[in-house]
């Protein structure tokens, strides 16, 4: 049986990944795609958390499906914020989108 | 090597995979393919948890809902060569790789350096049940409040999309 410690580092390994990711992208989606990772990486921390440490109630697994609802959300709106975005300047490029830097 | 730990070696290798060529790809559709193939090893990851319902949901929210989402909006937005849609910002690039290197280092040694409780918890029969009374009983209010921000996500999705006047 792999420990708490395979599952957190594996975890540990894919938020550093959305990280790269949020960091280096230079597409808007490919942004959102990486912070869908990172969210993912949460998650699994949740479940072994809750499966690891005994306890007599599943409050982590309602914690990741409280995670996962509000990322549906948040995929949802950013979605659609980056289709308006593209409809005014008709790029999906982040270095495009600099109107309050000076 | 016990059977469960080589299953887990698999769905590791596979899940990290797909991430990195979330990242890694230059053509964003294949991008988010490989974010798909993310999601379901991750939903793997959580039935080898005994975790079968946040399973299913993984799957069908994200393997299924948010994908067909991003998907979409990569078509939408498309308007020149696949092949190179999805590059990496030639001046934040190395500094990315090094911020996130340091930061799944320092998780790292953390993590492994700490004592753990090794002992994993009973199977729990009937898990839906308690995770349905936890969100109907102490977290109802949560649960009421998650079904709101999905209502109003949605319509803010809708006027956003299309915009306020039509």
């Amino acid at each position: 049986m792999p420990s708490l410690s395979h599952y957190l580092l594996l975890a540990a390994v894919l938020f550093g990944i959305g990280v790269y990711g949020v960091l280096s992208r230079r597409n808007v989606i490919a942004v959102l795609m990486s912070v869908e990772l990172m969210l993912n990486a949460v998650n699994i921390n949740f479940i072994a958390v809750m499966k690891f440490v005994p306890s007599d109630r599943h409050v982590g697994q309602v914690f990741a499906l409280f995670v996962i609802v509000v990322a549906a959300a948040e995929v949802a709106v950013g979605l659609a914020l980056i289709i308006a975005m593209y409809r005014h300047k008709k790029s999906v490029n982040l270095n495009d989108f600099n109107l309050l830097k000076w | 090597m016990s059977l469960n730990l080589l299953v887990f070696l698999l769905i590791a290798a596979v899940t990290l995979g797909a991430a990195a060529g979330v990242v890694a790809f230059k053509n964003i559709i294949h991008s988010a393919l490989a974010l798909i193939l993310t999601f379901l090893g991750v939903a793997a990851l959580y039935f080898q948890l005994d975790a079968g319902f946040i399973g299913m949901v993984q799957i069908l929210v994200y393997a299924g809902a948010v994908s067909v989402l991003f998907v979409f909006a990569v078509m939408l937005v498309m308007d020149r060569d696949a092949e190179e849609t999805n590059l990496a910002n030639p001046r934040t690039r190395w500094a990315a790789a090094a911020a996130a290197l340091l930061l799944t280092g320092g998780l790292g040694t953390a993590i492994w350096s700490s004592k753990w409780t090794n002992s994993p918890g009973l199977v729990n029969e009937d898990e839906v049940r308690q995770l349905a009374g936890l969100l109907l009983g102490d977290y109802v209010v949560a649960f009421e409040t998650a079904a709101i921000l999905l209502l109003i996500a949605v319509v803010g999705a809708i006027i956003l999309a299309k915009g306020a006047g039509e």
